[in-house]
């Protein structure tokens, strides 16, 4: 990926010297969450909701290799062409022989991270292609240049008057307005001609289903009905976990989908796409494929613990909840999945050494845990790759990087304190005498920058239930 | 989720949590005796030091388990172990289990697991607590620690405690379920992240008018006072065992 100089700590510090950053992010974070608790106001009903969907997607992954195969040789069937990507690379590659061998110059696309992930924009606008995104929110970041902050709502760090000055700058014959309806209209009226104009159209897949070879899409703007219907071709890329075994498994997740990510019940479109342009059939494409991209997913299949993290439907409900996303928002992860999801993800798809300090972003309150769709134990796997970090034994790619003797003695010696109870007394009791001198630096000046210093009482609990004559055996 | 608490037993062990025994020993004095109030034989073992939840959060999941060990082999008797924090009792209780999943020991550690219980709920439900308050009028407000939240479940209890006072009035914080930045080693791991946490904690807390914040967890308070004293913000933060026992003492 493009990222050789991330460096989260200075993303960080940025993020939070930006008040409207924060701002914005407040106001559509408590929005979303609101949202959300508004549609699941039954807890047990959701938690039913969720344990069915945890396990839809636990069988999926358990059986991920056959289910695949069944999917290949349904789509097949029906007349769509599977193309297998180990990679990126080889992701873009395929879209662009598809590209050329249709002599097209066109392509406009719906909303789809794992495009995101091949950077395919960059890719086809670099060969002189023109790439339009056809999402209000994608519309918007690829005007201002920048990358999706949320994986659902991808420009959600902007404000309208934001918006309406990009649009003033960058679209043509473009008055100023903050009026949403007026920024809607002037967006739709650019976007028509170019759903015109599309010779293909590129989206994503929120699942797809093995039993019958139906590609699902679910979306609020009907820009991915138009990019999978309107051009002559259909390319439609997807992550290889999203795969369920059969229709049955499609109602609970999209009610799990469309409730956690916006607290809808269901989206305003949702597509279901089995089979291009049938010979008796007015419309739709002549052409559909299907990418299934890799991109390291196999080698998070491989481990049981860490393949949970393939479970996810990608609602952003562990982005809106999360307290430390909502205060540095998506750019500061560096990366292209965000949040308590991207903190686990893009560790284990990029290797420890490039993104392993994405691990630390997390106070593990469980807020992500405690509202994820299809139980991911987001904090468990968090405590893994931290552990990764320092494990020269791991598993996860990179394990061992973050290795530092300093570290590894101060915990080794936090043990033997706690092991024997006469260090731990003494450990204790000069906490109490020297604590007030203690030298305001490494640990402790990050704690004393907006906090008083620890005051360490005199006598500890250990002394005090003694003196009160309690039974301390 | 229904949980089975057990009778009124005659005994109970207290493990006092590391950051109560350095940092707050008077709200652990304070526990000790409600819980004696109420005719329970309080055992400390003088051997306990930390539920090993620092190193299992900062990726050291060995050297958590070896102090936990040291914890189960102390508190080795069939009796309620009584914890005054719901991330500790969260530790014990919910994460010892996966620590020790393959682990010889399981089935033991198990068993010290179902022992745990966190202050509040143990005062609520097994010994049923009536309590008097002897105080002046005040207003305050509660913050909850994640774990207690989360992991224990145990807010409801917490709160049904204060409101059994009947001069004090809870007004309840608009970002109760946020966190308010601390988590362990994350406070000084993310300490700019952190910050911004714990101020708009703050002024939650702020805007409510207490006078005092009360929480059940040590870790959670000392970062919320030690920030409130920093920004010179006279608001007292205070452990609810402490609270109770000034409050039915007329202290």
């Amino acid at each position: 990926m493009e990222n050789k100089d991330f460096d989260f700590q200075d993303n960080i510090s940025k993020a939070l010297a930006n008040a409207q950053l924060r701002r914005n992010l407040k106001f559509a974070m408590g929005s979303m969450i609101q949202k959300r608790k508004a549609l699941f106001s039954d807890p047990e009903e959701l938690e039913k909701l969720r344990n069915m969907g945890s396990a839809i997607r636990r069988r999926a992954l358990s059986r991920l290799p056959e289910l695949l195969e069944q999917l290949e040789k349904k789509c097949t069937e029906n007349g769509i062409q599977v193309h297998w990507a180990e990679t990126a690379e080889e992701a873009n590659a395929i879209v662009l022989s598809v590209m050329q061998k249709h002599n097209a110059k066109r392509m406009i696309k719906g909303k789809s991270m794992v495009s995101e992930e091949m950077h395919l924009n960059r890719f086809l606008l670099d060969r002189g292609f023109h790439v339009m995104e056809t999402d209000l929110g994608e519309y918007i970041i690829q005007l201002a240049g920048e990358k999706p902050s949320h994986i659902i709502a991808p420009a959600i760090h902007k404000n309208r008057d934001e918006v309406g000055r990009l649009f003033h700058e960058k679209i043509p014959d473009t008055p100023y307005t903050e009026v949403v309806e007026e920024l809607n209209a002037i967006a739709r009226k650019t976007l028509r001609e170019e759903f015109y104009k599309g010779e293909v159209g590129l989206s994503g897949v929120n699942m797809a289903v093995a039993e019958t070879g139906t590609l699902c899409l679910v979306e609020n703007e009907g820009n991915g009905r138009m990019c999978t219907t309107v051009p002559p071709v259909h390319i439609a890329v997807m992550g290889l976990e999203k795969v369920v075994e059969k229709l049955a498994d499609v109602p609970p997740l999209l009610r799990l989908l469309t409730g956690s990510a916006t607290g809808q019940l269901i989206s305003t479109y949702f597509n279901m796409i089995t089979s291009p342009r049938k010979k008796e059939e007015k419309d739709g494409p002549k052409e559909v494929h299907l990418l299934l991209l890799d991109n390291g997913r196999s080698a998070i299949l491989a481990d049981p613990q860490l393949r949970q993290t393939l479970q996810c439907i990608r609602c952003g409900a562990c982005l809106n909840h999360c307290p430390v996303y909502t205060r540095i928002g998506g750019h500061a992860y560096g990366f292209v999945y965000t949040g308590p999801i991207g903190a686990v993800l893009t560790p284990q798809m990029e290797g420890l050494k490039k993104a392993g300090d994405l691990v630390t972003a997390s106070s593990l309150c469980n807020a992500c845990e405690e509202v994820c769709p299809v139980k991911i134990p987001l904090p468990e796997i968090i405590r893994r790759l931290r552990n990764e970090n320092y494990d020269e034994k791991g598993l996860a790619s990179g394990h061992g990087c973050g290795k530092t003797l300093a570290e590894t003695l101060v915990w080794k010696g936090w043990e033997l304190v706690n092991r024997h109870p006469g260090l731990n007394a003494l450990g204790t009791k000069m906490a109490g005498i020297f604590g007030p001198l203690l030298p305001e630096t490494g640990p402790l000046k990050a704690w004393t920058s907006v906090r008083s210093k620890p005051q360490f009482a005199r006598k500890s609990l250990h002394e005090r239930v003694k003196e009160e004559g309690v039974d301390h055996e | 989720m229904k949980k089975n608490y057990p009778e009124k037993p005659d005994a109970v062990y207290f493990f006092g949590t590391c950051l109560m025994d350095m940092i707050c020993p008077e709200a652990g004095i304070a526990a000790i005796r409600l819980i004696q109030r109420e005719g329970v034989r309080v055992i400390f073992p003088s051997e306990q030091s930390c539920c090993g939840q620092p190193a299992y959060n900062s990726g050291f999941p060995e050297e958590a388990k070896a102090v936990a060990r040291k914890q189960i082999e102390i508190f080795s008797k069939d009796l309620p172990i009584v914890v005054p924090s719901g991330s500790c009792a969260g530790m014990m209780k919910h994460h010892y289990p996966k620590l020790f999943a393959h682990d010889p020991d399981a089935a033991r550690v198990q068993q010290f697991s179902d022992k745990i219980y966190e202050l509040t709920e143990f005062l609520v439900h097994v010994l049923h607590i009536q309590l008097e308050d002897k105080g002046k009028p005040l207003t305050v407000t509660w913050h909850s620690s994640c774990h207690a939240a989360r992991e224990m479940r145990v807010i409801a209890d917490s709160k049904s405690l204060i409101r059994q006072l009947k001069n004090v009035r809870l007004k309840e914080l608009e970002n109760e379920h946020e966190c308010c930045g601390f988590g362990g080693t994350f406070s000084v791991k993310q300490p700019e992240i952190s910050a911004a946490m714990v101020r708009d904690k703050i002024a939650d807390i702020q805007q409510t008018g207490a006078a005092r914040v009360l929480g059940g967890d040590c870790g959670c308070l000392m970062n919320i006072t030690g920030a409130m004293e920093h920004q010179q913000i006279r608001i007292q933060g205070q452990h609810i065992a402490e609270f109770i026992w000034e409050r039915i003492n007329g202290e």
